[in-house]
């Protein structure tokens, strides 16, 4: 579904990725791992369209999308989460997931329909996925992080997309509120049969979910494959050496 | 008449004159934006008081090398201490808030002092007189050109270079540029960001009054030419690119060259020209000439 | 988004102005025109400020585009008012196309800077152009239809303009656009990121608040039959920017609140007062260390302080 051929972006002197390629099936599981500063969110910016790339392509589902602004993007079939919680802090977590479903209906350009209450079910439908409905009519921004994190997923999840990108879907969160966000990510992939690809420090987290792993260092890829190949790869635990 | 090399040259100095003449006031400008990320609407204002300062002084005290120069200081010298209380008691509450109300602080601003000149010295125009040492014309070889307007010719270059000494090679100066990049960390740092701020706000609205005071005799006297100032600064600066000194240097001599030439080939037009050029540039370079890119792609 | 007690405002605001041919006294009459168009210039100002958080300092230009459009088709042209004021507001929304185009390219404060320029060059076109505007003297003696000289006819008209257009935009506020012009202002790049393309709806922003800035403007040449540059300059948009902070950005209401506080204080002291820039600039300067919030945001966490919140209400 997703297929990153010799992408290359420097910022600058600074090169943040060098020549990486990664090729995602649909309806998998991907994790890209890697200390701090591996490149990792770059990697996911030039696969959303915020940023373009030096060199290299970037498909989805055969269309080449590395010159596409991010609004196409989210059109075609791609939503992301941001590793800072980036959502509409001052609307209510209803509205919060509302707003993507109007866009996603073209409602957007309707001055005509009434806002109050629309898309009523499919939003209160998406916030019981999150388990978030109770709190539907707080401001987002009073949640507490892990939380506002679950919110990030159910407006990507608005979109209606094919495929998700989250960028350190469990950043901040404590070890059991981790391991119930992945596992609550899992369902939700399974169930609407999603491709997912995400970023993470946690190696055990990774290796429960994902059927392949992409490992980034230095903006380089130094270990591809299945979960238990990369586990083995020497590389790999001389860079993690420490971490796990 | 472009036929004749000593027209041309002649206009060629005054577009010189004007620009540099509106670099000593954009320059100031640019800097406030660079540090302290505020466009300062009363910038038109501040010049406008050292304009007014140096006629007070004039009048008191006659028409002399002496007097000139010390309205110009005195100019400064108000202005100074006008800014510092304006950054102490209001300004300095602003910094946290909103772009949109620091804007309108000044805008604020630009309404009050435009009342106070008003109240003080009337709604008449004034004017003041070239110091005697620079009040003849100069013998260029080829020319004569006013010996005053040379002076800002060569003052305008000074004030760039020395600005930019000053903040790329002194310690100031790079306590300064850290303030650009990232105010926080210069806090974290130890360093007084406030006085940091205090400081680059008073200087700027000195040098704002200082070319206020410059310009008067050639300029009238009177309280609406803060508003008119302004928006030759603003073209310089965004032109120029907000927060870069070059680009405010680049931008004052270019408006001056648009705004002469301009002048000449379209009369009273020449003002639609200046607007055509800014949008023409911002079109090509939304960021002005030599500023700064935004990284956001929305 | 316009919560029920900002309607229930509304409702109570226009009563009130038509109630004032009634009283008697010609002049209110004349004062509920002036107050009619100061309050649907602030609301088209705020679809662009308010709503979708992008900070224009050239509103004016649209409203004296309106103006002058307008009188000049009737009065040159010998145009109708059923074809000169719809003329009118679409040339004011073609140049906010233009304008608009960009404009909304750029970010905050070079979009402010620059529909700033774009004002003071209308501002220099009207001044200018001699033949067409009447210069800096401006357009006088229109030709303006005969039932609209008469005063209480010139009231209804108005009432009826700006009521529908206030109708329309509240229609927009309370919308899914008006939902995805507050998500831009409140987060772009999350917007972008959930398929809004933010440049274009910017855009459709700006050609709105210019359409119906156009249409204050045509209400009011027809009101004061002329046009002045002035209309255009950059002291015009620095006080439509002022209404629409003083009652507030983010309510629906807020800059009919605060037209009405301003043109209150600007009719009882302007008169007296020979210094009104100062007391402007006063007022700018206590609305901004003070209450930054403008008026109905202070009033609103009044009334519901203490209680537990509901809907956002946020507009």
């Amino acid at each position: 579904m997703l297929e990153i051929r010799n992408i290359t972006k420097q910022f600058g002197g600074f090169v943040a990725v060098n020549n990486v390629s990664l090729s995602i099936p649909a309806g998998t599981t991907h994790a890209v791992i890697g200390p701090n500063g591996a490149g990792k969110t770059t990697l996911f910016n030039l696969a959303s369209g915020s940023v373009t790339a030096d060199q290299g392509t970037v498909s989805f589902e055969g269309r080449k999308i590395e010159r596409m602004a991010p609004h196409d993007i989210v059109k075609i079939g791609m939503a992301r989460s941001f590793q800072r919680v980036n959502i509409f802090p001052r609307q209510t977590v209803f509205e919060n997931v509302q707003v993507p479903l109007i866009v996603g209906a073209g409602a957007h350009l309707n001055p005509f329909r009434r806002s109050a209450g629309t898309h009523h079910d499919r939003v209160m439908e998406l916030l019981e996925m999150v388990a978030l409905a109770d709190d539907a009519h707080r401001r987002a921004g009073e949640l507490a992080h892990g939380r506002q994190k679950q919110l990030e997923l159910a407006v990507a999840l608005a979109s209606n997309p094919k495929m998700l990108l989250l960028d350190e879907p469990t950043a901040g969160m404590s070890i059991a509120e981790t391991k119930m966000s992945i596992r609550l990510i899992n369902d939700i992939v399974r169930k609407n049969n999603l491709t997912l690809l995400f970023t993470e420090h946690d190696m055990n987290v990774v290796f429960d979910i994902a059927s392949a792993v992409t490992v980034l260092h230095h903006g380089e890829v130094i270990a591809q494959g299945a979960p238990h190949e990369v586990r083995g790869n020497e590389e790999v635990r001389r860079v993690y050496l420490g971490k796990h | 008449m472009f036929s004749n090399p000593t027209f041309v040259a002649m206009q060629v100095l005054n577009s010189l004159s004007l620009g540099m003449n509106l670099f000593i006031i954009a320059s100031s400008l640019t800097l406030i934006y660079g540090v302290l990320r505020i466009i300062n609407f009363a910038h038109g204002a501040f010049y406008m008081v050292g304009a007014y300062m140096l006629v007070q002084v004039l009048t008191w005290m006659g028409t002399s090398n002496l007097s000139f120069w010390a309205g110009v200081l005195a100019g400064g010298a108000v202005m100074g201490a006008v800014a510092w209380l304006l950054e102490r008691f209001f300004l300095s509450r602003l910094y946290d808030k909103e772009h949109l109300l620091q804007l309108l602080f000044t805008f604020a601003l630009v309404l009050m002092m435009g009342d106070v000149m008003r109240m003080v010295w009337g709604k008449g125009q004034l004017s003041a007189d070239y110091p005697p040492a620079l009040s003849g014309a100069v013998n260029l070889g080829f020319m004569q050109y006013p010996a005053y307007l040379l002076f800002l010719c060569v003052l305008g270059p000074l004030v760039a270079v020395g600005l930019w000494l000053g903040i790329e090679r002194t310690r100031w100066g790079r306590i300064l540029r850290a303030a650009r990049l990232d105010r926080e960390m210069l806090g974290a740092l130890g360093i007084d960001v406030k006085r940091v701020f205090s400081v680059i706000f008073v200087i700027a609205a000195v040098m704002a009054a200082i070319g206020g005071a410059l310009a008067a005799p050639r300029a009238s006297v009177e309280s609406e030419m803060g508003a008119l100032i302004i928006m030759d600064c603003f073209i310089i600066v965004i032109m120029g690119g907000l927060g870069s000194l070059w680009g405010a240097f680049i931008g004052a001599i270019g408006l001056g060259f648009i705004t002469v030439f301009g002048t000449l080939l379209l009369e009273e037009w020449e003002i639609a020209l200046v607007y055509l050029v800014m949008i023409a540039v911002l079109f090509v370079r939304p960021w002005g000439l030599l500023g700064k890119p935004e990284v956001e792609r929305v | 988004m316009c919560t029920p007690w900002q309607t229930r405002f509304l409702l109570a605001f226009f009563a009130v102005i038509a109630a004032l041919p009634l009283l008697g006294m010609p002049h209110l009459m004349d004062r509920g025109v002036q107050i009619l168009i100061l309050c649907l210039f602030a609301l088209s100002l705020n679809v662009l400020t308010g709503q979708i958080g992008s900070v224009s300092f050239g509103h004016a230009a649209f409203y004296a585009i309106g103006g002058y459009a307008c009188v000049i088709l009737m009065t040159r042209l010998g145009a109708p008012l059923w074809v000169a004021m719809p003329a009118a507001i679409a040339l004011g929304a073609l140049c906010a196309l233009v304008i608009g185009y960009f404009c909304v390219r750029l970010n905050d404060i070079y979009f402010a800077m620059l529909t700033l320029a774009f004002s003071m060059l209308v501002w220099a076109i009207a001044h200018k152009w001699k033949d067409v505007t009447g210069g800096g003297d401006g357009f006088v003696g229109a030709k303006i239809p005969d039932l609209l000289r008469d005063r209480t006819a010139m009231f209804w008209f108005t009432f009826a303009v700006v009521g529908l257009c206030t109708f329309a935009l509240r229609m927009l506020s309370n919308s899914t656009m008006g939902r995805t012009f507050i998500a831009i202002r409140e987060n772009a790049t999350r917007a972008a990121f959930i398929g809004v393309n933010v440049r274009r709806m910017r855009l459709l922003a700006f050609v709105i608040a210019g359409a119906f800035g156009a249409v204050a403007g045509s209400l009011m040449s027809l009101y004061i039959h002329g046009m002045f540059p002035e209309s255009a300059f950059w002291s015009e948009s620095g006080r439509v920017m002022i209404v629409v902070l003083l009652g507030g950005m983010h309510a629906f209401i807020g800059p009919i609140v605060g037209a009405i506080v301003l043109f209150l204080l600007e009719v009882s002291t302007a008169k007296h007062f020979e210094y009104w820039p100062f007391v402007l600039g006063l007022i700018l300067l206590a609305i901004v260390m003070i209450a930054p919030e403008g008026l109905v945001a202070r009033l609103a966490s009044l009334r519901t302080r203490g209680l537990p919140r509901q809907e956002s209400g946020h507009a």
